[in-house]
């Protein structure tokens, strides 16, 4: 559907993007994770033909990004950060003038398409209202009814969710859901559990080059490599604790933790193959009097992949 | 086409949504009111002829304030992002915008059409110099609604539009009372360049070519400026 070759963008001498490259297949939902500046507004920009890039080449179904800018702008719906708008007018007003600039000019077909926007992005109360008073995320949603006026086969949504409230998070991320089940969606976020929610496959940047890009399950596999086990034992000092619980495998990788409560003792343990030894140590603890307080079994999730490869590079 | 109408549409409901429309007409009209009413009677002529002469100048303040806005805010608050990823070319927008002023320029000068009519009352009024005044009033306007354009799209800053617009049709405006202190040999290029000269032949009721070809070639060259502002911004 989409296919991004090379793309690189400077600004002036700063190097925005450097080289990055995206396939993107029809009905797929990819999220765009990265650190803030780390390109994601400027690649999304440029796939929507805002900016030029430097170089690189961006087509979009057959068509080429310089020759057929218009057209492949009329096939996608972009929701730009923090959804800027014409404040002065109200919500009606620029749903009329959005709808006309794209070419619904039927008045008929226009009050048709609003009342479907109006239900899916929940306009129909604000509709009479100047934009400049609506909170920031009814003028997202404006924005999303915007992005979404031509029912467009792609839609790109920058950081859809950014300066929302959770229950604000929770309703752009369910309309996200809906609508990604038919069409393709783009969305940047760095809300990492975000993207884990709603993806099909997540593209990690990283000062403007792309450092991961493999569909949610595998990256979250990925995470599964380096898993550990968190226990909080009750009645053992540490020293105790330790040796006991050595005694089980001498291979473990067993650190004491800060622990949560006064009275308890905390491990963070390893195993060297990667198993899932909770069976073993509750076996081993049942012979003694403690009291396991926790025991789970934590894997190295998106959280600590994304940290690593953006640290790394930075 | 119809691109260049809708955005054209909106821009001009714009100046009316906001107070900004019934400030500047109303500073206009007491401006120019004020000056050419002011000695109107002392000479005791029925014609238009020194609200005429008054209008380049008034003119190069106040158009660039209608302008100042056109880019400038969009590129400020951001909604030019909106614009653009929209299925429109820099040419529609530009033009859009461009249309959009001079209209609101025309709606401007509507009101000033009520002095012909009263002044008919008082005296006979000569109908050609004031019909050519009023075409040649608009090919102004329209010639510094370009370039105020062109001076919006160069910042995001409304005030600095205002400046550098100013600046651009004054030149414009006083340049053929420079003359004096002109080399001999660019003296007649200058005294073309002047907007002035060229509005004073419509204000006398002469309809020529060559000040029509003028004031067209003027939007022409700032309205292709600006395009190649927009270009170079992205």
């Amino acid at each position: 559907m989409i296919d991004v070759q090379d793309l690189t963008k400077y600004y002036n001498d700063f190097c925005a993007v450097d080289h990055i490259n995206l396939s993107v297949a029809p009905g797929e939902i990819l999220g765009l994770l990265g650190p803030n500046g780390a390109g994601k507004t400027t690649t999304l920009r440029m796939l929507t033909g805002y900016f030029r890039p430097t170089s690189g080449r961006i087509s979009v179904k057959d068509l080429q990004m310089p020759k057929d800018t218009l057209r492949i702008k009329s096939l996608m719906g972009y929701l730009p950060e923090s959804a800027p708008l014409y404040h002065n007018m109200l919500v009606y007003d620029y749903l009329v003038y959005v709808a006309r600039i794209k070419g619904i000019t039927d008045p008929d077909k226009q009050m048709e398409r609003f009342r479907t926007l109006a239900d899916l992005c929940g306009l129909s109360a604000i509709m009479d209202k100047p934009i400049a008073t609506l909170s920031k995320g009814l003028k997202q949603r404006v924005g999303l009814a915007h992005a979404m006026m031509t029912d467009p086969e792609i839609l790109v949504l920058d950081e859809p969710t950014s300066g929302l409230d959770p229950n604000q998070i929770a309703e752009i991320r369910a309309i996200i859901r809906q609508i990604g089940k038919e069409k393709t969606i783009i969305f940047s976020t760095h809300i990492l559990s975000e993207a884990e929610a709603t993806c099909d496959r997540i593209v990690i940047i990283n000062n403007g080059r792309v450092v991961a890009d493999d569909t949610t399950a595998n990256l979250k596999h990925a995470g599964m490599q380096n898993s550990f086990v968190r226990l909080a034992l009750k009645g053992p000092d540490l020293k105790t604790a330790h040796d006991f619980l050595t005694t089980m495998d001498p291979a473990l990788d067993i650190r004491p933790l800060e622990p949560k409560e006064a009275g308890l003792v905390c491990f963070e343990i390893r195993p060297p193959d990667n198993r899932d030894v909770r069976s073993d140590i509750y076996l081993k603890i049942k012979q003694t009097d403690w009291i396991i307080m926790e025991l789970a079994r934590e894997t190295q999730a998106l959280e600590k992949i994304f940290q690593q490869l953006t640290r790394q590079e930075a | 086409m119809s691109q260049i109408k809708h955005i054209a549409i909106k821009e001009f409901k714009d100046y009316f949504i906001s107070p900004i429309a019934y400030i500047v007409i109303a500073l206009f009209l007491i401006v120019t009111g004020w000056f050419f009413f002011s000695t109107f009677f002392i000479f005791g002529r029925a014609d238009m002829r020194d609200f005429f002469s008054l209008l380049p100048i008034v003119f190069s303040f106040f158009i660039p304030a209608i302008t100042m806005r056109l880019f400038a805010e969009e590129r400020n608050v951001g909604s030019y992002e909106t614009l653009l990823t929209m299925p429109v070319s820099f040419t529609d927008i530009a033009l859009g915008k461009f249309f959009a002023a001079t209209l609101f320029s025309a709606a401007m000068l509507l009101p000033t059409l009520a002095y012909p009519v009263f002044i008919s009352f008082i005296g006979d009024v000569d109908p050609g110099p004031v019909a050519g005044g009023y075409l040649g009033a608009l090919f102004l306007a329209a010639a510094y609604c370009a370039m105020g354009l062109f001076a919006s799209a160069l910042t995001r800053n409304q005030i600095i539009a205002f400046i550098i617009g100013c600046a651009l049709c004054f030149t414009l405006t006083i340049i053929n009372r420079m003359l004096f202190f002109m080399p001999p040999k660019i003296v007649a290029f200058i005294e073309y360049i002047g907007a002035s000269s060229h509005f004073t032949n419509f204000s006398k009721g002469i309809l020529d070519t060559r000040d029509i070809i003028y004031f067209i070639s003027l939007i022409c060259i700032f309205i292709f400026s600006t395009y190649i502002v927009m270009q170079e911004k992205n």
